[in-house]
């Protein structure tokens, strides 16, 4: 019972701060059809500028800095560059955003060092909040909580209840057609891309101290959101957000489970101290993830709640 | 009325011209391969050679997939890998050397990574190919992380951490070659080498290589016509993967070592950039991607540990810029030159050059300036004499006019050929 509460909780943030990620991500590929790869890249910068940032101020100026400078960066990317890449087809513009989160590892390198920076719990929320079964929870988890949540409800009204969220919703679809009503579809394209990879940033700020905050978070994220958004469906937020959770759960949930392959093959005759026995579920949760994607996009295309095939 | 066939007769290319197009580049490149080691080259140098030698035919093997067949891979070097590992462990069998291993030669280790590397693809690619674009980049992306991180699971079959390494000089000789020292496995790198060209560049001529690039351009089409484009594309795979695994083979032999590292992400990439600044249009692209590559890799870094950005910004700058890579660059020159229009272009191209050379004269100042600041050793650039430090004020006037002057007459060139 324990285990479970405490996986159940943690799973739930972690799926909420993958969601962070990958709505961004989704809003970006069912406007361009691009899979952004530097996606994880502007994640990372948002918790560097946080570092950065609260360094000087403080925690509660960074939180709200720090994601509106990596929004910006992101759209002088896809004003400056993917726009212009554009004209050559998807698998050249797939290319220019690897190349690009090439380029954000080596920048991040040079600006904050190879090793991780002491990005750290700001001392108003570095309390326990309350205790379970005889262990402390920390507050600043909660409060990722409620910061993800505010962010989805104010995405879900942006998108959904204002004339804005009307337009961006007709652009994704029909883009000449909201271009000939007289809206500058190229200005909606730039903002949307903006708007994601901030919110990539914010991902960054309230995870980066969660996490750690190194040169390598870029890599060990990228990939796993690339798993949320295609099992979710490509250009499903809701899918996306079903999956994230998904993810979340099962891998925090993988690693609280102590058992190895041979207690659960044993009735098939896998000796425990053989290679294949030995193997923990909580060793395998790295790979879990990529195991669901692989499993999705044979049997199912479309991703969990995809509307059309990828 | 004309007959079709004659017309098509008419457009075919002359015995001459085939020999001259298809036979002679392969003449070279067999007497530039022979021609080599009478120049003497250092150790090092040797092995510097070798290993472009294997990434030539990785980064031909990749364009099998990338350019003929417009599949995006981001997991190729698992394949390269997998026929590595399989070439260590029968080395290791062979050094053992009881019954029929025992009569293996070492030079044949390419053939076995070559035979891995085809079952590899055969068996990942059965699901893969199913789909084209994005989603088949996105499962081997998987696949990739998949078979990475299974490396480092099962220590038996690929030994952990350490990796699995073996010895080149056991099991009976060939051609006379020990394989001990490095210019004997130049022998035997450059024929799997030339195999390697022979045979990805036979594969482009056959149906089933003419196929992939239908299939490429239009799949509905080629449906259409009768073919399934699904199984081209499993069948490429399996090439592409064969050729791959050969590689694996011949690094197998000149490192004697493979590590679960090989199989990442990492060398996936690292292919994937040599073979697109190379150009991906071309037959020969890979092969100037691998050179270059292979060259800076080694080398640059020596220099400069600023070389993963260079490189980064090189391929950004390829895919922006030059969609058809260094062999774009080569062959447009070419065709520039032999059409005898040099007197119209000069002005554009020295223009050009011009201004690539003060925006790259900004662009290394600002990056090596940057990374001394990073390390916060004090240490300062100090190019020519001049002291570059981040006080000075030419070391800001280095970064920022050039690199403005040199945007300035680069896109005044890119309009005056426009016209």
């Amino acid at each position: 019972m324990e285990t479970l509460v405490f996986a159940l909780l943690n799973g739930v943030i972690y799926g909420l701060l993958l969601f962070m990620l990958s709505s961004g991500l989704t809003l970006i590929f069912s406007m361009m059809g691009v899979l952004n790869f530097a996606h994880a890249s502007f994640y990372m910068l948002g918790a560097y500028l946080a570092f950065t940032i609260m360094e000087g101020t403080s925690f509660w100026i960074a939180l709200f800095l720090a994601p509106v400078l990596v929004g910006l960066v992101g759209m002088v990317v896809e004003r400056y560059g993917l726009r212009r890449v554009h004209a050559q087809g998807h698998v050249a513009e797939l290319l220019f955003t690897f190349g690009l989160a090439y380029l954000i590892d080596e920048v991040v390198k040079i600006f904050w060092g190879r090793t991780a920076v002491n990005y750290r719990v700001p001392e108003l929320l570095d309390f326990p909040l309350f205790t379970l079964y005889g262990a402390q929870y920390p507050a600043y988890r909660i409060f990722i909580l409620f910061v993800a949540a505010f962010m989805l409800v104010a995405l879900w009204y942006l998108l959904k209840k204002t004339r804005a969220g009307l337009i961006i919703q007709a652009a994704l679809t029909h883009p000449h057609m909201v271009g000939s009503l007289g809206h500058n579809v190229p200005l909606i394209f730039m903002s949307v891309f903006g708007v994601g990879c901030a919110l990539a940033g914010l991902a960054g700020v309230i995870g980066g101290n969660y996490f750690v905050t190194d040169p390598a978070m870029a890599v060990q994220m990228g990939p796993i959101v690339f798993v949320v958004v295609v099992v979710g469906g490509l250009g499903s937020l809701e899918g996306a957000f079903v999956a994230a959770m998904l993810i979340g759960l099962l891998q925090t949930s993988a690693i609280s489970i102590n058992a190895s392959l041979a207690d659960i093959f044993g009735f098939l005759g896998l000796g425990p101290h053989t290679e294949v026995g030995e193997i923990t579920i909580a060793s395998m949760a790295p790979m879990l993830p990529f195991l669901l994607l692989v499993l999705i996009l044979m049997i199912r295309p479309r991703g969990l709640m995809g509307e059309r095939e990828v | 009325m004309t007959d079709m066939t004659a017309t098509y007769a008419a457009l075919e290319p002359t015995r001459a011209e085939k020999f001259r197009q298809r036979t002679v580049p392969l003449i070279l490149f067999a007497v530039v391969l022979l021609v080599i080691p009478l120049f003497n080259p250092s150790r090092s140098m040797v092995t510097l050679l070798n290993h472009m030698g294997i990434t030539i035919v990785f980064a031909l093997s990749y364009n099998m997939l990338l350019g003929r067949a417009g599949l995006l891979s981001f997991g190729h070097a698992v394949y390269m890998g997998l026929g590595g590992y399989f070439a260590v462990h029968v080395m290791n069998w062979v050094a053992e050397g009881s019954g029929f291993w025992g009569a293996v030669p070492i030079f044949s280790m390419p053939a076995f990574g070559f035979g891995a590397g085809a079952l590899a693809g055969a068996i990942i690619g059965w699901p893969s190919c199913r789909r084209s674009g994005t989603p088949f980049a996105m499962i081997s992306l998987g696949v990739a992380e998949l078979v990475a991180a299974a490396g480092f699971m099962f220590d038996s079959l690929f030994g952990g951490e350490m990796g699995i390494s073996a010895d080149r000089m056991g099991g009976p000789e060939f051609a006379g070659l020990s394989l001990g020292p490095v210019d004997e496995v130049y022998w035997f790198i450059a024929f799997w080498t030339f195999i390697g060209v022979l045979g990805t560049y036979a594969f482009t001529r056959t149906p089933l290589g003419k196929l992939s690039e239908a299939t490429r351009d239009n799949p509905e089409r080629v449906e259409f016509v009768g073919y399934n484009p699904q199984r081209v594309r499993y069948l490429v795979f399996i090439f592409a993967g064969a050729f791959a695994g050969m590689a694996g083979g011949m690094s197998a032999v000149q490192d004697e070592i493979f590590t679960p590292e090989s199989l990442s992400l990492i060398p996936s990439g690292a292919i994937l950039i040599a073979t697109y600044v190379g150009g991906i249009r071309y037959f020969t692209g890979p092969i100037m991607g691998a050179i270059v590559m292979t060259y800076m890799g080694s080398n640059l870094s020596d220099y400069t540990v600023g070389w993963l950005l260079y490189l980064g910004l090189m391929f950004v700058g390829v895919v922006m810029f030059l969609p058809n890579g260094i062999a774009g660059i080569v062959y447009g020159t070419a065709d520039t030159l032999r059409a005898g229009r040099l007197g119209e272009v000069w002005q554009s191209w020295l223009l050009r050059l011009a201004g690539l050379a003060l925006i790259a004269t900004s662009v290394i100042t600002i990056v090596e300036v940057a990374f001394r600041w990073s390390e916060g050793y004090g240490e300062v650039f100090e190019p020519f004499g001049l002291h570059l430090g981040t006080d000075n004020p030419l070391t800001w006037a280095l970064g920022v006019l050039p690199l403005v002057l040199g945007v300035v007459m680069v896109m005044k060139a890119a309009k005056g050929e426009s016209k």
